[in-house]
């Protein structure tokens, strides 16, 4: 199940990074989104993936042993979820403000904050 | 009936049941303090004409609580709270060590003085959209990061921090910040996400998330664990944050965008956020790891420094000049890491400190030079020496200072990293730390010479008048500076002290477990 997952992820990440060399922007914030899915399913898989052993520490031992799987991931999944959602609606909103107020989405093109055409310093006093 | 069924547990091994001390609180209360004001502030969102006061109040008595904090520490050593009372490494622990304590003061007074500096700079309508709230909450996040004492919730407080800077960065939503915000959004997106992807892979191979425990359980796996590759990942990551070259981008495309102050609340703080948790994660979670990497990270050092101050040279905006002399002085803090050693932690921890107040200020020039002279080229400014003499005194004092001159801050952790450096051998970083500082005192020298001194229009004789709450942050910052550059001892001595502290973290670690770990 790991393996398969670890597979998945390894796709997610490609993808991810695929999409975020791209000079669109609306590709780079679909490569951001795929990216925080990228990470949240490989703490995911970290912690284990199995819900044939209920998650219960037994007698004598101090932490969860092998075959259940560990709750604690799935808890920093959550909060990561939340955090990477809100970026994302962030960065919509923000790239389409860019989008009306630049009039493009090639962040080639995207120069307003650093001018192509600057002058040289001045090399004299 | 509840009670009859369970088993009798001994609650404890599990809870900490002594109540904290009231010293125990000035580890939570820095960040506690600014949520609660910064959330007074977004309820108390249309008296506008209120914030200011409020804000300002409010960083004054975050200035309070971390020197008292500093004192504390300094004092007794490392303290620990821990959230719910749970024993660690179940309960998420704040842990105040030197190294968290001195970051969190510096960082306080950049935003006290900051916040007065804002009066003049942000506008009704800068008020309205938020400045004071999010500033309030920018601190919160900033502090958090400092003080805590668990690797996931640094990231969390780094995604507080992130937001609100993002907030702060669009303020005003003209096309060059909207420009701006676009790579400073996506790329610092990414970095936390590398920093999340390190965090996960951390937990899967050890099993805890708390720094003390971390520290520990690394020494039993040194063998088995691919701890190098999740040190070079923690690095990549916090490198992206610090703009360390070859991903330092971000910063020169945004950081002159925003208003004055927010440019220099940026470019004192959020880098140096980056490098704290370098230095956090580096040099005490992980330290044979940095010793196998310290080679890549004094190259990304020496490289980060020249093509910094190279793109300084570069610039004719007075602030774009600034940003890339911030990314140069990463570099100088990245080969201090590098180097490692008391010498080098404490030369990277001085130089962060030092450069704090220094960039800040030299932005808060920036501003008043635009304000004065209608212009932020250093084409057009001129004659600024002749409309305000005293603004330019302590401008020239800063640009010392960034360069690595006596008598003011910049000198002795030049000092320190240069002699660090050329003890472990290294004589090309050392070479390259002198040369950053000479090109730095080329680039400040022609700012000065071209803005200040050359001629202008201006009437000889006619002296522009600047409110104090302009002219007021800039002297504190140079004062500080100057202070700190003529009797640098009882700096000198705590900075010390927190590498030492770094490098041997078992006082850290005894705060977290008291009683040793069961």
């Amino acid at each position: 199940m790991e393996a398969w997952f670890a597979l998945l992820v390894g796709i997610f990440f490609t993808v991810a990074v695929y999409l975020l060399l791209s000079k669109f922007i609306i590709r780079v914030l679909l490569g951001v989104a795929i990216l925080g899915n990228a990470v949240n399913l490989l703490i995911f898989a970290g912690g284990r993936l199995t819900r044939d052993v209920p998650p219960i520490i037994p007698d004598g031992a101090e932490a969860l042993v092998a075959p259940a799987a560990n709750a604690l991931p799935q808890a920093l999944i959550l909060t990561a979820i939340v955090i990477s959602f809100s970026f994302f609606a962030f960065l919509l909103v923000l790239s389409w403000r860019a989008y009306k107020d630049l009039a493009t989405d090639n962040t080639d093109e995207m120069r307003v904050a650093e001018p192509v055409d600057e002058p040289v310093p001045p090399l004299g006093y | 009936m509840a009670a009859s069924i369970a088993p009798s547990a001994d609650l404890s091994t599990a809870l900490v049941h002594a109540p904290p001390t009231a010293a125990a609180w000035l580890v939570i209360l820095p960040v506690a303090w600014c949520l609660a004001v910064g959330a007074l502030l977004v309820m108390l969102r249309r008296p506008i004409a209120l914030h200011p006061t409020i804000a300002i109040v409010g960083l004054a008595g975050l200035v309070l609580i971390d020197g008292l904090l500093l004192r504390e520490v300094a004092e007794n050593g490392p303290m620990t709270m821990v959230m719910g009372r749970w024993l660690p490494p179940f309960g998420i622990a704040f842990t105040a060590d030197l190294t968290g304590a001195l970051f969190a003061l510096a960082a306080a007074i950049v935003a006290l003085v900051a916040g007065v500096f804002s009066l003049a700079d942000i506008n009704d309508s800068g008020r309205r959209y938020g400045f004071y709230p999010l500033l309030m909450l920018l601190m919160a996040g900033v502090s958090g990061a400092f003080l805590t004492g668990d690797i996931f919730n640094l990231y969390v407080w780094f995604e507080v921090l992130l937001i609100s800077s993002f907030g702060l960065l669009v303020l005003g939503s003209e096309p060059e910040q909207i420009d701006g915000t676009v790579k400073y959004g996506f790329l610092n997106l990414v970095a936390t996400t590398l920093f999340l992807i390190a965090t996960g892979y951390l937990y899967a191979v050890l099993g805890t998330l708390n720094m003390a425990d971390i520290a520990r359980k690394a020494e039993g796996l040194r063998d088995s664990a691919p701890l190098v590759t999740l040190a070079g990942l923690f690095m990549l990551a916090f490198a992206m944050k610090a703009a360390a070259f070859p991903v330092n981008f971000w910063l020169p495309a945004s950081y002159h965008t925003p208003r004055v102050v927010v440019s220099a609340l940026f470019g004192g703080l959020l880098t140096k956020v980056g490098v704290y948790a370098l230095v956090r994660v580096m040099v005490m979670l992980f330290p044979v790891e940095r010793e196998e990497l310290s080679f890549v990270l004094a190259v990304a050092g020496a490289l980060t420094m020249i093509v910094g101050v190279l793109g300084a040279l570069a610039q004719t905006d007075f602030r774009r000049i600034l940003g890339y002399l911030i990314v140069s002085g990463i570099g100088s803090m990245l080969a201090g890491i590098a180097v490692g050693g008391p010498g080098g932690t404490g030369g990277a921890i001085f130089y962060a400190l030092h450069s704090m107040l220094v960039m800040t200020g030299l932005y808060f020039a920036s501003g008043i030079a635009l304000r004065l002279g209608a212009s932020s080229s250093i084409d057009t400014l001129a004659g600024l020496y002749r409309r305000h003499a005293g603004f330019a005194a302590l401008t020239l004092m800063l640009c010392f200072a960034v360069s690595g001159l006596p008598p003011f801050s910049g000198f002795w952790p030049k000092v320190m990293l240069v002699k660090a450096a050329l003890d472990i051998g290294a004589w090309w970083l050392a070479a390259t730390l002198l040369l950053a500082g000479f090109l730095t005192t080329i680039v400040t020298g022609r700012l000065f010479l071209l803005a200040f001194w050359r001629e202008g229009a201006h009437a000889a004789g006619e002296v522009e008048a600047l409110s104090p709450a302009t002219l007021g942050p800039l002297a504190v910052l140079t004062g500080l500076t100057l202070l700190i550059g003529l009797y640098p001892e009882p700096l000198l001595v705590m900075i010390q002290n927190a590498a030492a502290g770094l490098a041997e973290p078992s006082g850290y670690v005894d705060s977290v477990f008291p009683g040793g770990r069961p």
